[in-house]
């Protein structure tokens, strides 16, 4: 044979690649319910339903279907289930699945592995270790329904002592407090940025939380032209990237965020892909369409406590006072000893944000292994900032892996004065959870900024339905604190008499500041 | 008319309301005595005011301005010009740290050296482009993530001539905007993710406008500056991150 002659010949190699044979997901069409309408085939984004001219019939192609469910839950017969690919490997406790297929995608293509929403390691999920107490005989629960129940909080720095004086006969408080914001229930709207999510979801979150007495926060994205009357109610976002930040965005809000971390991804930067950076987009974050819209690590003028004290004055400075600033971190394992640098730098409320807090887009292994869950965090940061007596300096809001009404009161009890909401927000209009926000292609019209698909998400609707998700927790947390025998939720926080343990080595009770069930 | 004030037994708190103050009641030229080390002057002030500083202001001069034009007679520490919209700030001394931070639009105009991680994250937008112009050498890490806007390192008129233009890590990161440097910057020190050239006419044309105003506002001969060639700093792409990922 003649060696020279092979290589010539040789067809181009056709690359093979694995991770496109063995599919996560399993489309299933019932050609009994099917009327070849075509509707799946328009729905779905990513291309997953075909038609084949020849056959006159509709196909499928399983390795591009990320489970959004949209197909399922549009076609008008019901023709379709979206199922787990019923193909499997030979069981292996250490090499499942998960783990073979992202190796395949990383020969495949030599990339960071990328996902979206939330840690999805079965790490121990303390919030479903702790319950709640209630009266039983000796002292009698209130009905929330029969007798008024507080459920509003102050966002900021409290007095050492409250001084009064007698002036003309009046009593009246010696200094004025504040300023504070008023909160009428501890459930704000975690930071998305417009850009991240359409500008439906962020007009439904603004409008919600006008309507509830709460807040809701830009993400790092800049504000939106039309979002600016919503102002009493938003807290704007300063990241490192200093996307759409100006003196009117600055002083648009009740409050400034200095963004240092997030749960999801703690210890590096974010950035939105440059096919996200749409007209509107770019109008919003001031930076050319289509660009990639980078957020450095660190902010570049804060290597220190001193220097973050420095910006905290900067943005108290140039907005005259009058806003409160925040100043959020991811829960690392020094969130105490940090979280006490915060309070100190002149932060008027730390947030805390843990292992299990959402994103669009993070490198796999961070969202999965960097970062410590919320539940530890918050009852170390909160017992650290008692022990130094500076608890009251600043407010304690937490987010990360809230996901119901007992979540958010177990967190007051564990130290928090509110908890921020991301994906609970994002799940009540209509995330499947399908983990692909960074491709754009959101089937369900929220994390996308594509003309076509955010119409598929109203800002109406997006309202109604955030109104109502914080409407019905609310109404929750007011029986679960009436059947405590409490009747304001500041009797509530940091009262971990209310909580109990079940199933929790020494040291997680310990560290929780929790007795174990029975005791 | 000329709005004197003395920053002597001031905090910044109590100089800045002043300042609000006099803007507020009208006055469009100030002048400040006895600055020291007083922190945010200017910040997030929204005002077409001229401002002379005498002394040496602190931290964060000029943050977030939007409009003022201020000139510091003498040198100023860290972080002017920290995410400025639109102004000027003028340093006729050397600057420390930070200058110029996610800047969004203005002109810095500083005599002679800066100090580490300068220009850091600067971007344009629309017919916004901030403008950073150095007389005298940089620290590590300028231009770093640059994302837009105009950067022009003269190494003219420094303390330091053992130095090099410009130290470590220059423009890491960049992903937009142009550094010009006046005379040669040895390879070494560019990334590879950077490409450097020889300016074209277009970039002359830029240059000569950016020069004139800043020669004429800190008395600099612009033929001197002319004297030797210019050279420009780009990044090779504008989505560094584009191939990152595996999904
Ligand atoms: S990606 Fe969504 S719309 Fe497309 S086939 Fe899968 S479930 Fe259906
Ligand atoms: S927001 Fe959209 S893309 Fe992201 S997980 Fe939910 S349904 Fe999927």
């Amino acid at each position: 044979m003649n060696p020279q002659k092979e290589t010539k010949a040789k067809p181009k190699r056709k690359k093979v690649q694995f991770s496109k044979l063995y599919p996560d997901f399993y489309i299933e069409r019932d050609w009994d319910k099917c009327i070849k309408c075509k509707l799946c085939i328009r729905e779905c984004t990513y291309e997953a339903h075909g038609w084949d001219d020849k056959r006159e019939t509709l196909t499928e192609d399983h390795s591009k279907c990320v489970g959004c469910h949209r197909c399922e839950a549009t076609c008008p017969t019901g023709a379709i289930v979206i199922k787990h690919h019923p193909s499997r490997f030979r069981e292996h406790d250490t090499w499942k699945p998960w783990f073979i297929k992202n190796v395949y995608k990383q020969a495949d293509t030599g990339g960071v592995l990328l996902s979206a929403t939330g840690c999805a390691v079965p790490f121990r999920n303390y919030w479903d270790h702790l319950v709640l107490d209630a009266c039983q005989v000796t002292n009698p629960p209130i009905d929330p329904l029969r007798e008024p129940m507080e459920l509003r909080t102050y966002l900021g720095p409290k007095p050492d002592k409250v001084e009064v004086v007698l002036e003309n006969g009046k009593y009246h408080l010696k200094q004025k407090p504040g300023p504070w914001i008023k909160l009428e229930v501890p459930i704000m709207f975690a930071a998305m940025s417009y850009g991240a999510i359409s500008l439906h979801v962020h007009q439904g979150l603004a409008r919600a939380a006008k309507d509830l007495g709460t807040l809701y926060n830009t993400g790092e994205g800049g504000l939106h032209a039309s979002l600016y009357e919503y102002g009493s109610n938003t807290v704007v976002q300063c990241a490192s990237g200093r996307f759409g930040l100006h003196v009117d965005y600055l002083n648009a809000g009740v409050a400034i965020e200095i963004k240092i971390g997030q749960g999801a991804k703690p210890g590096i930067g974010g950035h939105l892909p440059g096919e996200k950076v749409t007209e509107e987009i770019s109008k919003t974050r001031m930076i050319p369409v289509g660009s990639d819209a980078i957020s450095p690590a660190p902010h570049h003028d804060i290597y220190s406590i001193e220097d973050l004290r420095g910006l905290i004055y900067a943005l108290k400075e140039a907005t005259e006072y009058k806003k409160l600033v925040f100043v959020k971190i991811a829960a690392v394992h020094n969130a105490p000893a940090i979280a006490s640098g915060i309070v100190r730098a002149g932060a008027d409320a730390v947030v805390l944000c843990g292992l299990r807090g959402g994103t669009g887009a993070a490198p796999t292994m961070f969202r999965d292994y960097v970062g410590i869950p919320i539940e530890l965090a918050l009852a170390a940061v909160d017992e650290r900032l008692r022990q130094e007596g500076i608890r009251h300096w600043a407010s304690l809001i937490v987010s990360g892996g809230i996901r119901c009404s007992a979540d958010v009161v177990k967190a007051i009890a564990l130290g928090a004065d509110a908890v921020y909401i991301g994906t609970p927000a994002l799940i009540a209009v209509g995330c499947t959870m399908c983990g692909r926000c960074f491709t754009g292609k959101c089937p369900w019209g929220i994390a996308t900024n594509n003309p076509e698909l955010i119409k598929r998400l109203d800002p109406d609707t997006a309202y109604e339905k955030i109104y109502n998700l914080v409407h019905g927790w609310a109404h929750e947390i007011q029986e679960l604190l009436g059947a405590m025998g409490l009747n304001s939720i500041e009797s509530l926080r940091g009262n971990r008499d209310k909580l109990r343990a079940v199933g929790l080595n020494e040291v997680e009770l310990r560290i929780l500041g929790v007795k174990h069930a029975g005791e | 008319m000329v709005f004197e004030i003395d920053a002597k037994d001031l905090h910044y708190r109590e100089l800045n309301q002043q300042i609000r103050k006099a803007i507020a009641e009208g006055a469009k030229h100030l002048v400040i005595k006895h600055v020291n080390g007083h922190r945010y002057l200017a910040a997030g002030v929204s005002a077409e005011v001229d401002i002379d500083v005498y002394g040496v202001p602190g931290l964060d001069l000029g943050a977030f301005m939007r409009g003022p034009r201020i000139r510091v007679h003498g040198n100023t520490q860290d972080g002017a010009g920290n995410t400025m919209d639109e102004g000027k700030i003028i340093v006729e001394g050397m600057a420390g740290d930070v200058v110029g931070y996610a800047m969004r639009g203005g002109k810095i105009f500083i005599a002679s050296d800066v100090g580490y991680r300068v220009g850091i994250h600067m971007k344009s937008y629309m017919d916004k482009i901030p403008v950073l112009v150095i007389g005298g050498k940089a620290g590590d890490f300028l231009g770093e993530y640059m994302a837009g806007g105009i950067i022009v390192l003269l190494g003219l008129n420094s303390r330091y001539p053992e130095r090099p233009l410009a130290g470590m890590f220059l423009g890491t990161g960049m992903h937009g905007g142009v550094i010009y440097v006046r005379g040669h910057l040895p390879e070494t020190q560019i990334s590879p993710v950077l490409k450097i050239e020889e300016i074209d006419d277009k970039d002359k044309a830029t240059l000569e406008n950016i020069l004139i105003e800043y020669a004429k506002d800190l008395n600099f001969d612009l033929e001197e500056i002319w004297k030797e060639k210019f050279f420009k700093i780009k990044p090779k792409t504008h989505r560094p991150y584009g191939k990152l990922y595996a999904y």
